[in-house]
């Protein structure tokens, strides 16, 4: 499964870079695969709504109405008619592209099952409302999509008679059939909808616009296409006749040739497998699973930052029944919890300067506890020695910290970068264990717990709780939001970094060397 | 001037998702059946006759019935299979001999079938047999057709129209 997953990364994390190249953070297509696809599905909505106007049932009827369409009303009608296609068919391509970046990032795991499995069903009712929607142009490629997606239909003992049979020779078909697709081509969709929604229940704020520029963009380009490549119908369907060649829209209809060439049996198999496979992922093995994060009363204030910082919405804050001062506690659902740690790095109570005894903050993970990461950052200083010395937190799901190669620099790994609390750095430097300190993590705007680049920024700035103080010189911290696969970036922002701390060590007044070594406790800068 | 170049570079990534959309939206072109080929469709759902005729239950008969199940006459609603064979310039592609739909046996049989032919002159003979008959056909049916290149026929079946019609 690990080497799928590698297979899928190594082709997207080149075309994320690539793209990044031109496209800012927060607008990388890559990174708004699942907006991009909201996006799409309302202008499918839209287009749809207008050109049903014009659309009417019947088996001649249906054909000639588009006809009408793509021909008398090109400018209009005819331009919706192609939207509708191109952006059905961009959906397809940002929900593949959606799901193989889901999977290649490992992003399937633990608590997210449930949008995994969801995706899943509405990938599944996007297609069939595609599929459908190729039926009602009753041209040629309606005609072959028509045969071979009933006979596929009936291979299976659920239609008394074979559905393949209503279009066994001219005059078999009748127009309530229409009415029947028409009715499964919008009633499948809004169904679709309903999914998406529940798709979205588990993922905390999630993008579902994207940015205005990416949305402009994607939209004038499907608008273009329409006007320079028409959709336009093949014929009209006769059934006294195979279709012969058509043009088949391979985004939806890949597997069709297929399906006409195999037996039934085997078909049916590989899809059965197929879907088998694809709803089992998220508990088939490796399993990995880290340790729910865990509440210690005795040090918890009830101060409710933890709950605000995860982005599995798996605290909650509840009554506490105690005798202690404080109202609130936080309730961890383990089977939300995913072990990321972001709670811990936003806990006040997380405070390195605190004795040994004492750092044990209000919430924490249990497998990896804050002192076990003071411990070891002790531990990778005495490895570094000679000017510029550099300690580099970095998140496991970015550059590994075994990579870390570079001659002055040591690194520790973290669950997330949102683990770290912004007192360790001033700790770092305080305590002179290094010159500088490098948090390496994810891409920007595209981090693994979705929220803990973007805490990690806001807390580094002084907009979120806990603050870096105002006492860390700031010329020593860097961040490089590099992501996994950024080691040649990540190795040489360190070698400049490690000699720029270099270069600052050699002039007089290290600024936090000056900084008084204050007694810490609870109360932070 | 870096800015010009950027909105340059999300051009080209626009020129070029649509144009791969659009490409794959026609293209390749799928050429579903050789061009010289055309096409036969045997296909019915036919009910074949009944196992029994209704009769008259003998005394002895309604006697062994429960009380309330008693009435004068039976009607098995249990029907034959139909027997089918269908071949074209005498050589025998299809016979079957297919059961009656249903958990009683009672609906009707069915079958889909497809043959690829070379265009032109074909003899073409149909059989069915749906009375229980051991031997010999109730039905037959043998035409030469003439098929133009992707021409589809059907070959159709109901009893009401005489047994096998061509469509
Ligand atoms: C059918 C259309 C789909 C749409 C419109 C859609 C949309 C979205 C959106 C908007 C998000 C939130 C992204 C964010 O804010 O970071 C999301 C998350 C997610 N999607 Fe989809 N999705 C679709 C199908 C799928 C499919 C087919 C899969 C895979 C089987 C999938 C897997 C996921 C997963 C695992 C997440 C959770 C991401 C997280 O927790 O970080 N989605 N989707
Ligand atoms: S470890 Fe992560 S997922 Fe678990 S409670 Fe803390 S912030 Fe939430
Ligand atoms: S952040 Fe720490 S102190 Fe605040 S509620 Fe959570 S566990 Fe308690």
């Amino acid at each position: 499964m690990d080497a799928i997953r590698g297979l899928l990364r190594f082709p997207l994390d080149r075309l994320e870079r690539l793209l990044g190249t031109v496209f800012p953070a927060h607008w990388n297509p890559l990174f708004n695969l699942g907006a991009l696809g909201f996006f799409f599905y309302w202008v499918i909505t839209v287009s749809g709504i207008y050109i049903y106007i014009f659309f009417d049932t019947g088996i001649h009827e249906a054909y000639q109405s588009i006809e009408y369409m793509t021909n008398e009303q090109w400018y209009l009608a005819g331009v919706m008619r192609s939207l509708h296609r191109y952006a059905s068919d961009a959906l397809i391509i940002c929900l593949l592209l959606h799901m193989a970046r889901e999977f290649s990032l490992g992003r399937y795991r633990g608590a997210r099952w449930f949008s995994w499995v969801t995706g899943i069903a509405a990938m599944m009712l996007i297609y069939m409302a595609g599929i459908s929607g190729y039926w009602l142009v009753w041209d040629k490629l309606a005609q072959y999509v028509a045969i071979v997606s009933t006979e596929w239909l009936d291979w299976l003992p659920i239609f008394g008679e074979p559905v393949a049979r209503n279009f066994l020779a001219p005059g078999s078909l009748d127009n309530r059939f229409f009415t029947l697709m028409i009715f499964l081509h919008i009633a499948v969709p809004l169904f679709a909808l309903a999914v998406l929604w529940m798709h979205l229940q588990r993922v905390v704020k999630p993008v579902i616009n994207p940015p205005r520029g990416l949305a402009a963009g994607s939209f004038l380009s499907m608008l273009a296409l329409s006007l320079v490549l028409p959709a336009v119908s093949q014929g009209p369907a006769d059934l006294a006749r195979v279709p012969g060649n058509v043009g088949l829209d391979w985004i939806y209809l890949p597997l069709f040739p297929l399906l006409e060439r195999l037996p039934g049996s085997v078909t049916w198999s590989a899809a059965m497998a197929v879907f088998l496979i694809l709803i089992t992922i998220p508990v088939l093995p490796p399993m990995k699973r880290s340790a729910a994060a865990v509440v210690d009363l005795g040090n918890c204030n009830g101060c409710t930052r933890c709950d605000l910082d995860c982005p599995y919405e798996a605290i909650a804050m509840v009554e506490r029944k105690d005798d202690s001062p404080f109202s609130m506690m936080p309730q961890v659902s383990a089977s939300l919890c995913v072990g990321c740690g972001i709670c811990a790095g936003s806990c006040p109570t997380s405070m390195p300067f605190r004795r040994r005894a004492d750092l044990s903050p209000g919430i924490d993970l249990p497998d990896f506890t804050m002192a076990m990461l003071r411990d070891e950052v002790e531990a990778v200083a005495k490895r570094i020695s000679g000017p510029g010395r550099l300690i580099v937190f970095s998140c496991q799901h970015g550059v590994r910290a075994s990579d870390v190669k570079h001659g002055s620099c040591a690194a520790v790994s973290l669950r997330c970068i949102g683990q770290l609390p912004p007192s360790f750095i001033d700790y770092v430097l305080s305590r002179d264990l290094a010159d500088g300190v490098l948090l390496a993590g994810c891409k920007e705007n595209d981090c693994y717990n979705r929220f803990g680049l973007r805490w990690t920024e806001d807390r580094l700035a002084g907009q979120r709780d806990p603050h870096l103080r105002a006492r860390v010189d700031r010329r020593r911290l860097k961040t490089v939001w590099c992501g996994a696969g950024g080691n040649a970036w990540l190795d040489a922002e360190l070698a400049a970094f490690s000699q720029e701390m270099a270069s600052l060590e050699s002039l007089p007044g290290k600024a936090h060397a000056q900084a008084p070594r204050v007694k810490e406790d609870a109360a932070h800068g | 001037m870096a800015d010009i170049m950027r909105y340059a570079g999300q051009a080209v990534f626009y020129v070029c998702a649509a144009a791969l959309t659009g490409y794959l939206s026609f293209r390749p072109l799928y050429q579903q059946t050789h061009p010289g080929l055309a096409q036969i469709k045997l296909s019915f759902s036919h009910g074949a006759q009944r196992v029994e005729d209704c009769r008259r239950l003998t005394t002895k008969e309604i006697a062994a019935l429960p009380p309330s199940e008693r009435r004068p006459n039976t009607c098995s609603r249990e029907r034959h299979p139909v027997y089918v064979e269908f071949s074209i310039d005498g050589e025998l592609l299809y016979s079957k001999s297919l059961e009656p739909a249903g958990l009683s046996k009672d609906g009707p049989s069915r079958t889909y079938q497809k043959f690829l032919v070379e265009a032109g002159v074909h003899a073409v003979t149909a059989r069915l047999r749906d009375s229980g008959r051991e031997a010999g056909f109730d039905y037959e049916m043998e035409q030469q057709l003439t098929l133009a290149p992707g021409q589809s026929l059907a070959v159709d079946f109901r009893s009401e129209a005489g047994g096998f019609i061509l469509k």
